[in-house]
């Protein structure tokens, strides 16, 4: 087991800046996925940490070992790629062992690493196939079973699911967490998705124009998210984001007595989960846009002073577009972002452990 | 109903029809009309042609000058093919990598193919000019005398073999580039990670990869070897003494300078059946090792 640690990392081509100094710490063991909308820089992030691309400055730990200038082969790491990266002309069997024979590890270790590998991932019977002969997801198993027999103490993942179907990746979203849990590796893993995030991470790093936005645990990120920006990634259907200005404003201000919300800054946002709004007879003045029906559960989409605010009710609802209802919120579930996008207070009830 | 089946019937081979005249008219025509033509005399003086069976096939077997040009060939295709292909891939592996001044290497490469070649040969022809080409200038410098490089039985094949791969090299570099460029860099990537030696990707991984492009490479340098001419009819017209001619320049030479069409169309038919088996063997033995994507 090895931990990463990553200091003052930053990358520049020519006059772009990809990442304007990034740290952050993963803990041996740990599961961190580096979280966020495409040209964030978190597979740069990753790349530089694997030795495919050199950093402009910065350091990178692997426990207390400093890769900085390592070479990719010598840092001691599995990586799973996007694409797979299976050569097509080998077997499975030749793809999986491929590294373990250029390490020129003897034919009885990787006979036993692989079958090992190939218990694990149930691909026993593709052994003999080619890529081109697997679906989707064989492939990716078989690109997880070349990690696997690496036995390298940290493994990379760069956007691993994201050519699966979304059944597929549900599944192999726990399957991994499990392998992950089940090898002891220190796994960084690269996404856009926050549904894998939320559900995977033990530490989720958001990142926005090649700087972090918030770190910390899912739970911290739904709960108390540091930025507007982050408010509206974490989370399905995002939190409403309400401009505090114009008739939004006014509406708000009236309803303050009756919710107990505490001042509003102009020019901010007030932040509230489609989650923790519920219908009721007294609070804030809204008119029904639009109804979504989702089976478990209804998104009632109403318009707060021109501004789009998502409810979430549970089952069916009678409400038609152009019912006048009323919204409120527990206290503790308004978020307030000044003019600058950042936290305000009220400071929140700790999280759970 | 029998009505529009036969309309259809028609419209269809119309369609047919301008390939179907262009590819009878040019290809499978000729190739009859020289199979018919060297089971025939050649008409002379007003003469017509007689059936003479395999008369001409008998000939050719004993024709000296044939066995020559035919050995020619074969030293040709052994001088130039396996060289040129070599070549090709080292330098499509060299201009494939991030150097500077690439595009104008890559552009080096090409040259000999966009040259008309009736020009280039002409040069080549100065470079082994005795005494003041370019080639004895250079040996000059280090003492030795003159050289009649075109002039020489022994020497004439080979100046013509290295201005065959000087040309040949270039064009097959950019089959080899195209087929380079089409590996995914997150292979070679992933091979990194495991240190994997440039050498050894290249063996594994490289080479298989790009097989398809190497047979496509090895058919057209067989055929190219065995249907130059042009290189032959400026620079040595196949002397001296056949020390240079080439099957298809021999062939040339039957029909056209001494018109003596039966035989040629002979040769001719030889010449096809070759090619025709060497295109056949390399893709029954290329075949099953090629990994094709």
């Amino acid at each position: 087991m090895s931990s990463i640690s990553v200091t003052g990392l930053t990358k520049r081509w020519g006059s772009v800046t990809a990442l304007h100094g990034i740290d952050f710490e993963a803990r041996a063991g740990e599961l961190v996925i580096l979280l966020g909308p495409s040209g964030c820089g978190k597979s740069t992030t990753l790349r530089i940490i694997a030795g495919l691309e050199e950093a402009t400055s910065g350091r990178i730990r692997f426990g207390d070992r400093d890769v900085t200038a390592l070479p990719a082969a010598q840092r001691g790491i599995a990586m799973v790629f996007q694409s797979y990266a299976l050569y097509p002309h080998l077997s499975v069997r030749e793809n999986i062992v491929f590294g373990l024979k250029v390490r020129r590890l003897p034919a009885a270790q990787r006979e036993s690493r692989l079958e090992r590998a190939a218990e694990i991932l149930g691909i026993g019977k593709l052994l003999d196939r080619r890529p081109a002969e697997l679906s989707g997801g064989q492939k990716q198993r078989v690109a997880l079973g070349r990690a696997i027999v690496a036995q390298t103490p940290i493994c990379l993942m760069d956007e691993p699911l994201s050519n699966l179907d979304a059944q597929l990746r549900q599944d192999m979203r726990t399957e991994i967490r499990a392998l992950q849990r089940r090898l002891g590796m220190t796994m960084l893993y690269v996404t856009h998705d926050q549904t894998e995030a939320m559900t995977m991470a033990d530490q989720v790093i958001l990142m926005r124009d090649g700087r972090i936005e918030q770190k910390g645990r899912p739970a911290d990120l739904y709960m108390r998210p540091a930025t507007g920006f982050v408010a509206r990634f974490v989370g399905t259907p995002p939190m409403n984001l309400l401009a505090l200005e114009g008739a939004a404003l006014t509406a708000l201000e009236s309803a303050v007595p009756v919710l107990g919300l505490p001042p509003l800054p102009r020019g901010g946002h007030l932040g509230v989960r489609p989650e923790s709004l519920r219908l009721a007879d007294a609070g804030l003045p809204a008119l029904v846009a639009t109804v979504e029906y989702l089976g478990a559960d209804s998104i009632v989409l109403c318009e707060v002073g021109g501004q789009r605010v998502a409810v979430r009710v549970d089952g069916a609802t009678d409400l038609a577009p152009g019912n006048a209802v009323r919204l409120a919120w527990r206290t503790e579930d308004t978020h307030l972002f000044g003019p600058d996008g950042t936290r305000l207070a009220p400071e929140r009830v700790e999280v759970a452990a | 109903m029998i009505g529009t089946r036969s309309r259809h019937w028609v419209e269809g081979w119309l369609l047919v029809l301008p390939a179907l005249v262009l590819l009878v008219a040019f290809t499978h025509w000729p190739v009859i009309a020289s199979l018919i033509d060297s089971l025939n005399s050649t008409p002379r003086r007003g003469a017509a042609p007689n059936f003479v069976g395999l008369e001409n096939y008998q000939r050719l077997v004993a024709d000296p000058v044939f066995a020559k040009v035919m050995w020619n060939n074969a030293v040709f295709a052994f001088g130039t093919i396996p060289t040129s292909v070599v070549l090709a891939l080292l330098m499509a592996v060299w201009v494939n990598s991030a150097i500077r001044g690439r595009a104008a290497l890559r552009l080096a490469y090409f040259t000999p193919t966009i040259l008309p070649m009736i020009a280039a040969a002409n040069i080549w022809l100065f470079f082994y000019t005795p005494d003041y080409g370019l080639l004895d200038q250079i040996t000059g410098l280090f003492g030795f005398g003159r050289t009649n490089w075109l002039g020489n039985p022994d020497t004439v094949l080979w100046c013509i073999v290295v201005m065959t791969v000087w040309k040949e090299a270039g064009f097959f570099m950019i089959f080899y580039l195209a087929a380079l460029q089409a590996i995914p860099p997150d292979l070679t990537e992933a091979a990194s990670l495991d240190g994997t030696s440039r050498w050894y990707f290249f063996r594994r991984v490289t080479l298989p990869l790009i097989m398809p492009t190497t047979l496509f490479v090895l058919v057209n340098a067989v055929i190219n070897s065995f249907k130059l001419v042009d290189h032959i009819v400026v620079m040595t017209k196949g002397g001296p003494d056949n020390a240079s001619s080439l099957i298809l320049y021999y062939i040339y030479e039957t029909a056209f300078s001494f018109w003596d069409t039966a035989y040629a169309s002979a040769l001719t038919m030889v010449l096809l059946v070759v090619l025709a088996l060497l295109a056949l063997v390399q893709f029954g033995v290329l075949e099953r090792r090629i990994h094709y994507r």
